[in-house]
């Protein structure tokens, strides 16, 4: 979707960067929209700027907001270390060098109290959008900019044209299709964006297709 | 629908039906939004809301950036002008206050709106809301306005830049204070013609100028850079209001403004590698906040 006005006077957002602090909060949301489950631990690794200047831009507490599932306007975030604190929730920091990275990198990986666990590689790359680039391992290329459907399969002939199928019945416009496997005949990931609204019988009806295993629906941002 | 390429072409379009060029910018992003007209100014009325919201959190005398860097000079510039006239006149100088204010409170974590972006958040709340506030203006009047300072903004990013990483703080304040310059003239009554030239005013003040942010935070001088925009748009505005154009058009202006922009080098937009931020006391600043290398 193009810019509109209200990219241009907006986001509204919590302060002080779009990038440093609003996209933080954006990745950990896709970390802990990833987890589907309740967070009993967050383990965070930043590189670049936001490994020297997150400390003045609150990145640390953005990126945590975003595990507890606030938006980039919640008026919590930036209490967001307190909050898990009071929830018994366990986090960590670490500054890493990942050299070929985008200036403004985290890796964000959550446990869940179930043990289920999720990795998100993002950059927030300006204006408080992001790029994630892998999920659990898996390379997706995510940037939020439609509505966009995660669905974890395995990866077995016939796995995406049942998918693909289904959306045409369901007269969704498929704007972008990727999809990515760790390994032939293993858990793979198909990242569909979509030009339309997403209804949550749509979702429903893709869980139930062979060979997937879960649907998530990013909306989007 | 309008591609946002040029003001000149949202100027024609506004005289060509007798209307504000804020008129033009509603009806053309309802139909690409798929939006009534009433929904859209309820956008833009919540964005408004916000930035008073962050102008009254932001009046305290304790309030203080996370870095610890700076904070409570708002509410010295509130205090200083309800004793004073200053040279500004209470006016101008309350809108400054507001201005420091939403962007200390920026700073600090608060709820702001980015406008364009958080580093110039201050400059449009400033003067907007004074201008609600303090002269009078009409709540559905000054919504409206900020249609024609988005305009402004869509041109800006879509032929220069409107981050300052790309264009320094030119691209940011610079374009915060076009914008609000257009609106502020569109708000008393001047014409789409009138709102271009103060835009063209306000941008040519503040080219080549850089982004420098002491500890690459965006504190020092970025809070002070909104005051200036504060004044930098009122000024352009009543240039504008006063019959006086703009030599070189606003788009000519705006393409000026991105060569400069391509024209700084990299120490100067955003990674605090030069200017303010590689002083004495900025690397002091520095490393205060971070730390040094060794004790990290």
């Amino acid at each position: 979707m193009s810019t509109t006005v209200f990219d241009i006077i907006g986001p509204i957002m919590i302060g002080p960067s779009s990038s440093h602090t609003a996209g933080a909060v954006r990745l950990g949301r896709v970390a802990w929209k990833m987890l589907e489950d309740e967070v009993a631990e967050a383990h965070i690794q930043f590189a670049g700027s936001f490994a020297t200047t997150g400390k003045g831009h609150g990145t640390d507490r953005a990126v945590i907001a975003g595990c507890l599932g606030m938006h980039s306007w919640y008026d919590d975030v930036p209490r967001s270390m307190e909050i898990a604190k009071e929830k018994g929730i366990k986090f960590t920091f670490e500054n890493i060098d990942l050299p070929d990275a985008h200036p403004n990198t985290a890796i964000i990986r959550l446990v869940g109290k179930s043990g289920k666990e999720s990795t998100v590689e993002g950059a927030s790359i300006g204006g408080g959008n992001i790029f994630v680039k892998s999920v659990n391992g898996m390379d997706v290329e995510y940037t939020g900019k439609n509505n966009t459907i995660l669905i974890r399969h395995i990866d077995k002939p016939g796995a995406i044209a049942a998918v693909t199928n289904f959306m045409f019945y369901a007269e969704m416009n498929i704007a972008s299709f990727r999809m990515s496997r760790k390994k032939r005949g293993g858990e793979a990931l198909m990242m569909i964006e979509t030009d339309n609204d997403v209804p949550d019988s749509v979702l429903n009806s893709l869980k139930i297709l062979p060979n997937v295993i879960n649907v998530i629906l990013m909306k989007k941002l | 629908m309008i591609e946002y390429r040029s003001i000149a072409e949202l100027v024609d379009l506004a005289e060509k039906d007798g209307c504000r060029i804020s008129e033009i910018v509603l009806a053309d992003q309802a139909e690409f939004m798929e939006k009534s007209v009433w929904e859209l100014q309820d956008m833009m009325g919540e964005r408004l809301a916000v930035m008073e919201d962050s102008i009254d959190k932001s009046n305290r005398s304790d309030l203080r950036s996370t870095s610890g860097l700076t904070g409570g000079d708002s509410y010295k510039m509130l205090q200083y002008y309800e004793g004073n006239e200053g040279l500004l006149g209470g006016f101008v100088d309350k809108a400054v206050a507001r201005a420091i204010g939403v962007a200390e409170y920026n700073a600090s974590m608060g709820k702001i709106v980015a406008a364009p972006t958080a580093g110039s958040c201050g400059i449009m709340p400033g003067c907007l809301v004074s201008m609600l506030r303090d002269r009078g203006y009409k709540r559905e009047n000054v919504l409206m306005s900020m249609f024609t300072a988005a305009a402004i903004g869509m041109v800006i990013n879509n032929r220069a830049s409107l981050a300052g990483a790309t264009g320094g703080c030119q691209a940011e304040c610079g374009s915060a204070a076009a914008m609000t310059a257009a609106a502020l003239t569109e708000l008393m009554g001047g014409s789409p013609a009138q709102c271009a030239d103060a835009a063209a005013i306000a941008l040519k003040n503040q080219l080549g100028l850089v982004c420098d942010p002491v500890a690459g935070l965006v504190e020092i001088p970025c809070i002070k850079r909104n005051a200036q925009g504060v004044v930098t748009a009122f000024c352009a505005a009543d240039i504008a209001m006063a019959g006086i154009r703009s030599y070189i058009p606003v788009d000519e202006v705006i393409a000026a403004m991105k060569s400069v922009g391509n024209a700084l080098p990299e120490t100067l937009k955003e990674t605090a590698g030069g200017g303010l931020a590689t002083t004495t006391t900025g690397l002091r600043l520095k490393a205060q906040v971070f730390g040094t290398k060794d004790n990290k």
